[in-house]
């Protein structure tokens, strides 16, 4: 994609943001869910490109965490920034930041009333008010790029875990966004089926999309990953790129972690 | 003991394929004709002279099903009404108004539990029999207020069915259509109550039901509707106790025939949902 850029106010040059600057900073970051801290002080920066993940135990705070970033969850204080966009501020254009940010759910989470086509179409259309046969066009084309030319008539009732999954990539990517985040994308999938997302996304981000991806694969993550961040009950433990990070851990609760899953 | 097993050890037959018996015009059929017996039981230790229960009915059939009509139309109208402003209250209960909410929240559930019958004689006693608007005189007979009154009871049901439907939606469902930029207004209109109208669907034609029974209660207050004129036809036949049975199993054969198949109708539709959203 990318060839058609066609401007849109939610381009980061409206903000101020430069591609030198990283596109999400992530700034001593606090939640809580009523008495339970979520998050203790969270920072990390991405570059435009990189790909990030987030690994860690169950309850780490790991999809709050990116939850965050396209403020579906609210933070209580610290700073996210994407694209030069305050997330915490109140003033908020929440439309720009969701065109700017795209989301992938683990449990997918397509309108099961609309078919495939219709599922990446509706966003464009509906709330970017964009010509409907030039989104049908581009939704086709993101169809095809995921595999899935022949579906585009189907209900998501009538596809298989992977499908839908990867459905709901180009639903998110129909909104031509800066940043991709990945919420345990293919936990809720049969081992079969998860090889087909892992390429889907394995291709976007080696055509420089940036994402930043919460996943368990640990041979993905190995693979792929720019940056591997590992949280544990709301903080960061360690961090470093992935040869550095699987071959040598220095905490002991990341070895411990990865003794468990390896 | 036998070498059998006690019967407490056999597993539990499977209770799945509950498959309920089909009525079907036979045995409705059936149904009248065991009423009609009794009646004409009855009968023949009667006066020789007095026409049969049958002929009574088959002569007052008119008139009876003219009141079943009109109770038709009254479930009809307080359901329209009722659902109308249902529909508008769940959206409130729902909505972000908070002040909002919570008045539509405290009158859908004052509406949901009042006896339909207490709502029948409050909307009988507090609505004028007329209005006038603008130097019009707008009449408001019994049957008019009949309907508010059932559709009082409707409309706290049809809020109830719609927030119900709304909060058994996945809140995915919300969460994705935000991380889309959608609004939250959109997101209801455009991806919320599409996918609930299939789920309000089974219950509200279930309430159908209900109000169509309850009906009869306007009888109560005077509204000439089946159950009235099946008491006024009863006493124009002299008021004979072995008459009584066939008329009334009449009316409930007609409220049967009618609610039955709504019923079957709404069966189907729950198991076809059912299967996956």
């Amino acid at each position: 994609m990318g060839a058609d850029a066609l401007t849109s106010p939610a381009s980061p040059a409206a903000t101020g943001w430069t591609p030198d600057q990283p596109i999400v900073s992530i700034r001593d970051v606090r939640k809580s869910f009523g008495a339970v801290e979520v998050l203790k002080g969270v920072s990390f920066d991405v570059r435009k490109g990189e790909v990030i993940c987030v690994i860690g135990p169950s309850g780490s705070g790991k999809s709050t965490l990116i939850r965050c970033v396209n403020a579906l969850v609210g933070i209580d204080s610290g700073s996210i920034t994407v694209a030069g966009r305050e997330v915490n501020d109140p003033k908020l254009d929440k439309l720009a930041l969701r065109r700017t940010v795209g989301m992938v759910f683990q449990q997918y989470n397509l309108f099961p009333h609309r078919t495939a086509l219709q599922n990446v179409m509706m966003a464009p259309v509906q709330v970017l008010k964009q010509d409907k046969r030039e989104v049908e066009a581009r939704a086709r084309a993101l169809l095809a790029k995921v595999r899935l030319s022949g579906k585009e008539d189907a209900y998501p009732g009538e596809l298989s875990g992977g499908q839908q999954q990867r459905v709901a990539i180009a639903r998110s990517l129909a909104m031509r966004p800066e940043v991709m985040l990945f919420d345990e994308v293919t936990a809720a999938l049969d081992p079969e089926t998860v090889k087909e997302v892992l390429v889907t996304i394995r291709e976007l981000a080696e055509e420089g999309m940036t994402c930043i991806l919460v996943t368990h694969e640990m041979g993905f993550a190995r693979s792929l990953a720019d940056h591997i961040y590992f949280t544990d009950r709301g903080v960061i433990v360690e961090h470093g790129p992935p040869a550095e990070f699987f071959a040598a851990p220095k905490d002991e609760r990341t070895r411990a972690f990865l003794g468990q899953i390896l | 003991m036998t070498g059998r097993p006690l019967a407490v050890l056999l597993p539990v037959a499977s209770p799945a394929p509950r498959s309920f018996p089909k009525l079907t015009l036979v045995h409705c059929v059936g149904i009248v004709g065991a009423l009609a017996l009794v009646g004409g039981a009855a009968h023949a230790q009667g006066a020789p002279a007095a026409p049969s229960a049958f002929e009574v009915i088959f002569k007052w059939s008119p008139l009876l099903l003219q009141g079943f009509l009109f109770n038709v139309a009254i479930s009809l109208l307080a359901m329209t009404l009722g659902t109308v402003a249902g529909l508008a209250l769940g959206l409130a209960q729902i909505g972000t108004n908070r002040p909002l909410a919570r008045v539509a929240w405290a009158a859908t559930q004052f509406f949901r539990n009042a006896p339909w019958l207490v709502l029948l004689f409050f909307a009988m006693f507090m609505i004028p029999f007329q209005f006038r608007i603008f130097g019009y005189v707008i009449p408001f007979p019994d049957w008019v207020k009949a309907v508010i009154g059932f559709s009082l009871p409707v409309m706290a049901n049809v809020s109830e069915i719609l927030r119900g439907a709304v909060r058994s939606l996945p809140s995915g469902q919300w969460e994705a259509a935000e991380s889309l930029a959608f609004s939250r207004r959109q997101t209801l209109w455009r991806i919320i109550l599409p996918q609930c109208v299939k789920r309000m669907l089974p219950p509200w034609m279930n309430l159908y039901s209900l109000v169509t029974m309850a009906t009869v209660q306007a009888s109560i207050v005077g509204v000439s509707e089946m159950l009235t004129l099946t008491s006024e036809v009863h006493a124009a036949e002299g008021g004979r106790p072995e008459l009584l049975a066939p008329l009334y199993g009449f009316a409930m054969l007609c409220f049967f025939l009618y609610c039955y198949p709504i019923g079957r109708l709404t069966q189907r539709l729950e198991r076809r949902f059912n299967v996956k959203s």
